[in-house]
């Protein structure tokens, strides 16, 4: 058997891998540790290499050596990268222009690592921890990247995924690689728009997708470098430094080694939350010797971060704005990433966006559980499909003249009995696309119409007054009712008919009636109905 | 699901020539998924749907097909293996052969799981009691059909088929007879192919040939050599009695099951440690890289004394010069000592004529006419030879050839008194 293809998804703060296993399964590859989501970092202590979650217990002993957030430095010149976030780290030095680490080896020696090359060095790790579990050699491999990564960036990771023999066949995007591994194991064949939101450990991107018969578009993407959970830790570090300060008088915000150890409870504590109400945080010496103890709830963890986690909204609705989306146009939100796990994040979303958005979290039965690890899932799935493909197959399906298609602006539909507007083909559907709809009940002679709709958002205004009007009718002046003298606004999405493309007419049909619409990529519309029964065909072309 | 309207006036295909699409936007569609590959497909080869459709339903059909032939079936006994196995005490089934049993004593261990079931299918159609009554043999004669059941049951459980794997030594191949002549490689590949069975990693290495890299021969040893084995020897233990009234029997018997798979598995890890060791010593590969390092080893020893060796030849070629300089010297020295001594004799002999000459001459002058005065003469003529120095000397002497020899000596005379040499009564002659 031919080595399997793995599914690498390579963050800042974590790593995960996956494969399909022999039952036809994604399985995420948990390293020798037992860590399914693998940090990204890498410590040196003298000539031992410490990788994944034994190197980030280095960061309260043995910071300098300790290399964390590097991903989005590779391929991009020193002055671009935003090197503040080894603050409490390895410090990110130039090195021949791009950025690299100085790292002690004991004895006064010192080693120059390049970014590239601490890249290869974390690679290996991963391909090497994928072995050890798979029990074959793997050198193909699928990587997800950020959807702003450039091609230098792409090329940068390419080569130093070759120096330790892995191939990259593909690049994906983060947030298609999600959806692709939602898509999969809920399958739908519904055609939505889609909000992809990735928070990760210091940055979020989110992009909105427009699915339509299985085909994904990036309508928006959007980026924050500065947002992440770091954000979130930040805030309880915050808060558990003030308590201490209370207690013992002493500030252990001013010991590096003191915010370390604050730092990697906190962030244990942050985790705990997302699944307990309650959580306890004990800290041996923390400051002057003193302990910490204490515990903290949920309730007071979401207070504490509310603003971080408004700030994780506003950007998933800044994100739909930059689509010229509204709101409402918007199917679902798919929460990927580490931060994800916070339920209060999900909760926020529900108040923030309309009903109809069903928000795909963890606490969502119709979501994975495990959204961290959705974009490694995504690539293994992805790795299978391409293993099937030789590489000059691959190469040519993924030319711009493929790539590139053309997407409607406007639905296109029916109108249905009552006269409404039934979009069949919604905006933003590539083509060439077919698409059928069985209509199983129909019968008679029938006319079908064919249209190019436009929507719009209604705003609907209740005025609360006539309510009350009723009910002093009925009862004496309630004084509660304050806040209902504000009108609601009911926002709804209609269609309404725009231009009409064609009529079919069509006789006689006793049970169905087959609609197939078809655009090929010239963008000639054809529509054909069919009789289930009698086979009759009644065709139109545009 | 919606409803369409009732058709009102009579048109079959209505098309509104004037009306076009709004302008559509050229987007990238992102390349993850089977869809897109079903479109890069279609595009890439120009497929219309329907073709395409055709296209995976044909290669749906195919598959199908395939699997109607069952490759299955050409692997398995076509007839039993073993006869004896239809007489066989049905209570003894575990010294029986399963594998044979079950038809499967071409495949072994290496019989898949499908397999099992499907070569259990055939064998309970073929000797249940129910079709062997029928061909007449007695339903009680089940014995067969239940070393069958036995076997199904034993292969489909993983646990237990592994215990029974371990211990079907039929499927073990025995290294080759010491002493006997054979090819390495094809004596060996089964032996080790049989044992990579029991490897808890896989892939195991091949042996390879004759041509194989030394690393990968060096991998080759150095997995067998920390070779982790699963082989387990459950399958051998006497039964534990299984009635509840002797605990300490019950206990006993425990005890000794597993004193005696431990041993068995010592024994069994000692075997493989020797079997390698074994392979490793005859392996033609190992003693020619052995060779060649040895060879490696002289060329290079050769290579690192090649300085030392330069600084000898050196040191030689040094010493003969300086020795034939030294040779050459002493030689010179030789030849300018005895020129040096001839010189002298030269000079010896030269003054001694010299002062012959000079005493002579008064003789030979005549005695200046003072014959009688000829003893006083020689007699202060030799003082004056005696006191002269070697240049006087030769003055002298020329000047005496030259002549006028009264006047020379009178001269010397005059000098010799004035430096003290001589007092003047001793020259009195000539002074």
């Amino acid at each position: 058997m031919s080595s399997p293809v793995i599914g690498i998804s390579f963050g800042n703060t974590s790593s995960s891998i996956a494969y399909i296993n022999p039952k036809n399964d994604v399985d995420v590859i948990a390293n020798p540790d037992g860590e399914r989501a693998i940090p990204s970092v890498l410590s040196y202590v003298g000539e031992d290499e410490y990788h994944g979650g034994q190197a980030l217990q280095q960061l309260v002993r043995n910071p300098t050596n300790t290399i964390i957030n590097f991903r989005d430095f590779i391929g991009l010149p020193f002055d671009q990268c935003d090197i503040s976030r080894c603050a409490n780290s390895a410090p990110a030095v130039e090195i021949d222009g791009k950025v690299g680490f100085v790292i002690a080896k004991g004895e006064g020696k010192e080693e120059k690592l390049t970014v590239d090359e601490v890249v290869s060095r974390h690679l290996n790790r991963l391909k090497l921890a994928a072995e050890d579990y798979i029990g074959q050699k793997v050198n193909q491999a699928v990587l997800t990247v950020p959807t702003n990564f450039t091609t230098e960036q792409k090329d940068a990771l390419s080569t130093a995924a070759d120096k330790v023999g892995l191939k990259i066949v593909q690049f994906i995007n983060e947030p298609s690689a999600a959806l692709l591994a939602h898509i999969e194991q809920f399958p739908s064949e519904k055609d939505c728009n889609v909000v992809v939101a990735d928070f990760g450990g210091v940055r979020s991107d989110a992009a909105v997708f427009a699915i339509r018969g299985g085909i994904f578009t990036i309508l928006a993407t959007a980026h924050d470098n500065t947002l992440g959970g770091d954000n979130l830790d930040a805030e309880l570090i915050e808060y558990f430094a003030k308590d201490f300060q209370t207690k013992t008088k002493t500030n252990p915000r001013k010991n590096a080694r003191s915010l370390a150890k604050l730092r990697i409870n906190s962030i244990v504590t942050k985790k705990t939350l997302s699944n307990a109400t309650t959580a306890t945080i004990s800290i041996d010496s923390l400051a002057d010797g003193f302990d910490y103890h204490t515990s903290i709830n949920r309730m007071r963890y979401e207070l504490v971060a509310s603003k971080v986690f408004g700030k994780f909204g506003e950007f998933i609705n800044s994100t739909i704005k930059k689509a010229n989306l509204d709101p409402l146009d918007i199917d679902a939100v798919l929460l990927a990433g580490g931060v994800s796990f916070s339920p209060k994040l999900a909760t926020n979303l529900e108040y923030t966006l309309p009903e109809s958005v069903e928000i795909l979290g963890p606490s969502n039965a119709n979501a994975s559980n495990y959204p961290n690890e959705l974009a490694a899932s995504g690539a293994a799935l992805q790795a299978r499909l391409v293993a099937d493909y030789d590489e000059d197959e691959l190469k040519e399906a993924l030319q711009p003249i493929i790539v590139n298609t053309l997407h409607l602006q406007k639905p296109i539909g029916l109108v249905d009995s009552e006269g409404n507007f039934v979009p069949i083909l919604l905006a933003e559907t590539s083509y060439p696309v077919q698409k059928k709809i069985t209509l199983k009940k129909a019968s008679g002679d029938l006319l079908i119409g064919v249209y190019e709709g436009d929507s719009t958002i209604e705003e609907r205004t209740v005025d609360p007054a006539e309510k009350k009007a009723n009910e002093e009718a009925d009862e004496d002046e309630s004084e509660w009712s304050d806040e209902d003298d504000e009108p609601e606004v009911i926002r709804e999405k209609k269609y309404t008919l725009s231009t009409k493309l064609m009529e079919l007419g069509i006789k006689g049909v006793k049970s169905g009636l087959e609609l197939v619409f078809n655009i090929n990529k010239d963008g000639k519309l054809t529509v054909s109905a069919r009789d289930l029964k009698t086979n009759q065909v009644v065709k139109g072309e545009l | 699901m919606f409803s369409l309207p009732t058709l009102t006036s009579d048109i079959t295909v209505s098309v509104n020539d004037s009306a076009k699409l709004t302008e559509a936007i050229r987007r990238p569609i992102e390349p993850v998924g089977k869809h897109f590959m079903h479109h890069a497909q279609r595009t890439l080869r120009n497929h219309t749907w329907s073709e395409f459709e055709r296209i995976q339903a044909e290669r749906n059909v195919q598959t199908v097909d395939e699997s109607n032939v069952d490759p299955d079936e050409l692997l398995f006994d076509q007839e039993l293996a073993d006869e004896s196995l239809l007489s066989h005490d049905a209570r003894d089934w575990k010294t029986a052969d399963l594998y044979a049993a079950m038809g499967l004593s071409k495949l072994r261990f290496k019989a898949t799981e499908n397999q099992i079931i499907k070569a259990h299918r055939k064998q309970v159609v073929k000797y249940h009691p129910d079709k062997q009554s029928a061909a007449g043999v007695g339903l009680e004669q089940d014995a067969f059909f239940k070393i069958i059941q036995k076997a199904f049951e034993t292969l489909t459980d993983s646990t237990k088929r592994q215990q029974y794997d371990s211990c079907d030594f039929v499927a073990d191949v025995e290294p080759p007879k010491k002493g006997s002549k054979y090819d390495f490689f094809e004596a060996w590949a089964p032996v080790f192919q049989s044992e990579a069975r029991f490897s808890k990693k896989s892939p195991v290495p091949q042996l390879g040939d004759a041509n194989s890299s030394k690393k990968d021969v060096e991998q080759f040893y150095s997995f067998w050599h920390r070779f982790d084995s699963w082989r387990t020897f459950e399958f051998l233990d006497e039964d534990v009695p299984d009635d509840s009234s002797n605990r300490d029997h019950k206990r006993y018997i425990e005890r000794k099951n597993k004193a005696a798979r431990d041993k068995k598995k010592t024994a069994d890890n000692a075997r493989l440690v020797k079997l390698v060791e074994r392979a490793m010593s005859e392996d033609p590969r190992i003693k020619a890289f052995k060779e060649e390092e040895k060879k490696e080893k002289e060329r290079k020893k050769w290579e690192r004394e090649a300085g030392s060796r330069a600084e000898a030849e050196a040191k030689a070629k040094a010493e003969a010069e300086a020795k034939a300089k030294a040779e050459l010297e002493a030689a010179s020295q030789a030849s300018a000592k005895a020129d040096k001594k001839k010189q002298k004799e030269a000079a010896k002999a030269a003054k001694k004529k010299n002062k012959r000459a000079i005493r002579n001459s008064p003789k030979e002058a005549g005695y200046f006419g003072d014959a009688d005065k000829a003893a006083t003469i020689d007699e202060q003529v030799g003082l004056i030879v005696d006191s002269l120095d070697d240049d006087q000397l030769v003055d002298v002497a020329g000047k005496i050839k030259a002549g006028s020899v009264k006047e020379t000596f009178q001269e010397i005379a005059g000098t010799l008194k004035d430096s003290g040499k001589l007092p003047a009564s001793l020259l009195s002659y000539f002074i």
